[in-house]
């Protein structure tokens, strides 16, 4: 286990590119544990890109980035794979493995890291999976149940190993209000239960303003951070325009 | 109010003001005029300043002359004009607004086409770096089958069970067709040259010697290219597409040893099979030529075929077939990773795996046969 008093997340001095096209730079800041952290920003801000870093699956260009205290790829690839497996991730659009059950997805990271029983890994499947409310939902393929269960059906994927991060691409994005909602209570019951910390990239404000402690403000202009606190504290004093906008849903500046 | 039926347009300069007169009816089925032939048959006094518009006779209207509108303000811009767009009725007023409402953005990405030698440079670059990966990933690859083999990961026996029945049982239906008639048309070919030398006699030897050795085993492999290569292209691609590969990846599963490896020793396993049936099928099909163009007994053709050849063609075509299953393995599975973040990028993945598969079955086959030669079996 880290370091208590070490942050979950660290980044320091951040650049995002793909090849001479900067993404993003200069970006810092930490993830406290147990906080609700959201990533926003406009469409083609490099949200998704950021998230993409932090879950190593792209390599920084520069800067650092430390999970639980430890540096990312200071460590060899058997490391990196032991420390992402204390994350998970819940991808935008679910992307559960097509080809199998939904028990079968959620027993996978069982099976796969893990000295459990068959039988024991089925009754945590069972678990988990009453824990997203699709208890019975076991031999179900993902196109047999809708977009909302198949957002929680990857979430009980995504806490199978008990992770002590938890991300979320767009997690409410393409559901129903009420579905959005549900999933929103999810997050932060599965936070205030289990202690896990969350980080967000979402662009619904409505979901931010619900769930997120602090949030992390990307701008695409000016290619970096450009805000950073609490959302309510942040649409009470912008500080800049852009920031405002983006909060406000508004079309002029402050 | 009177309307005319057709769309009429003109414009006059009256005291510093370019007046465009707007009447009749202004469809998209009529032709769509051009504001710069409208005014240039009048020459500008210096003087003018203003744009207004005059629609007191305009009929009915819909894009045509909005698109014919939104030009004219375009037009009035480039020459320091103002346009008056309050004499215009309001609901056309407003679409002139709206499309005046965010600034043309400034494309600065177009860049002119490199030059032949830039390009010539650029596509020796990425064809190294392609080779790069590729010799990566077979690298990933085999390290992951030494895995297997040391018994230090498990083997995925449903994808393994999967694959290995779509690349043999499914297969054989498209196997049986193309190697009989291959084995029929190298038959046909032996029949009209051989007659010539009266050395009918030798068809089977012909037959068999090229199936075996060649044609069998390459004949597969380019039909198991299109079919078990393109679907494992696909089917990875999709995956990459819906972000299922980048799932396995955090939760810490190797894509390589869950997805790559199964169908990889799938195809291995499958190719000598499928290569000692079509070798099969091919001397069956050399075999009926003989025996009804050639008039040939059973005997004679079986006679004519076990003298020359030898247990060592029939081995080089099993070797061919390993080397094939190992290459379509590969390739499917590379170019199906490869896979873009669109549904398009499936289509080319899937073309992809089956030209690179075939490049590199054809190299294969002239090396190997080469290494024959030199080797002297």
């Amino acid at each position: 286990m880290p370091a208590s008093d070490s942050p979950a997340i660290s980044v320091e001095d951040l650049t995002l590119a793909f090849g001479s096209f900067v993404v993003m730079r200069d970006l810092t800041f930490d993830v406290e544990p147990g906080e609700i952290f959201a990533i926003m920003g406009g469409s083609g801000s490099g949200k998704s890109t950021l998230l993409k870093h932090l879950l190593g699956l792209l390599r920084p260009t520069q800067g650092t980035i430390q999970l639980e205290g430890r540096r990312l790829w200071a460590m060899d690839e058997a490391e990196r794979t032991a420390q992402l497996r204390r994350t998970g991730v819940l991808y935008q659009k679910g992307a559960l493995w097509s080809s199998m059950t939904l028990a079968e997805n959620v027993a996978l990271p069982l099976q796969e890291h893990t000295d459990l029983s068959p039988s024991e890994i089925d009754r945590i499947v069972s678990l988990k999976l009453a824990l997203v409310g699709l208890r019975g939902f076991e031999s179900f393929r993902p196109h047999e149940i809708s977009g909302g269960m198949r957002k929680r059906a990857a979430l009980a994927r995504a806490i199978a190993l008990d992770p002590s991060i938890l991300f979320f691409d767009e997690p409410t994005s393409g559901l129903d209000p009420v579905s959005a909602r549900r999933l929103d209570d999810l997050i932060l019951q599965l936070r205030d239960s289990l202690g896990t910390t969350v980080v967000v990239v979402s662009h619904d404000l409505e979901s931010i303003f619900t769930i997120a402690d602090r949030a992390l403000y990307l701008d695409i202009e000016t290619r970096t951070m450009t805000a950073l606190g609490p959302p309510e504290a942040l649409r009470e004093a912008p500080p800049n325009p852009r920031v405002h906008q983006f909060l406000t849903r508004s079309l002029e500046a402050a | 109010m009177p309307v005319d039926a057709q769309y009429q347009v003109d414009a006059q300069y009256i005291d510093g003001t370019l007046v465009v007169r707007l009447a009749g009816d202004w469809t998209l089925d009529g032709a769509l005029p051009d504001i710069r032939d409208v005014v240039d048959d009048a020459q500008p006094p210096a003087s003018v300043t203003t744009v207004a518009f005059d629609t007191d006779r305009l009929g009915a209207w819909d894009s045509s002359l909005v698109t014919f509108l939104f030009e004219t303000v375009e037009y009035a811009r480039e020459r320091g004009l103002e346009v008056h767009t309050d004499t215009l009725p309001a609901s056309l007023s407003r679409l002139v607004a709206l499309s005046q409402a965010v600034p043309e953005q400034e494309t600065s990405d177009e860049q002119d086409a490199p030059a032949p030698m830039a390009r010539l440079g650029e596509w020796a670059l990425d064809a190294y770096d392609e080779t790069l990966d590729a010799l990566a990933f077979t690298g990933r690859a085999t390290q992951s089958l030494v895995g297997l083999l040391t018994l230090q990961t498990r083997m995925r026996w449903r994808t393994f069970g999967v694959s290995l029945q779509s690349s043999t049982a499914s297969a054989l239906p498209i196997v049986t067709v193309i190697s009989l008639l291959v084995g029929l048309i190298i038959a046909f070919l032996g029949a009209v040259v051989l007659q010539r030398f009266g050395a009918d006699y030798y068809v089977s030897y012909l037959v068999s010697y090229g199936m075996l050795r060649e044609l069998g085993a390459l004949m597969t492999a380019i039909i198991m290219t299109g079919r078990t290569g393109a679907a494992f292209a696909a089917e990875l691609g999709s995956m990459k597409v819906a972000e299922e590969i980048d799932a396995l990846k955090t939760l810490g599963i190797s894509p390589i040893d869950f997805l790559v490896t199964p169908r990889i020793v799938a195809i291995v396993c499958a190719m000598p099979l499928l290569t000692v049936y079509a070798n099969m099928l091919g001397i069956l099909g050399g075999l009926s030529v003989a025996t009804t163009m050639l008039d040939l007994t059973y005997t004679q053709f079986f006679t004519g075929l076990l003298e020359p050849v030898v247990l060592a063609d029939a081995l080089i075509g099993l070797f061919k077939a390993v080397v094939y299953g190992a290459i379509i393995g590969l390739a499917g599975c590379m170019r199906g990773l490869q896979t873009g973040g669109d549904a398009s990028a499936v289509g080319t993945a899937t073309t992809s795996a089956v030209v690179t598969g075939i490049l590199l079955i054809v190299l294969a086959n002239a090396v190997i046969d080469w290494g024959a030669a030199v080797l002297q079996v």
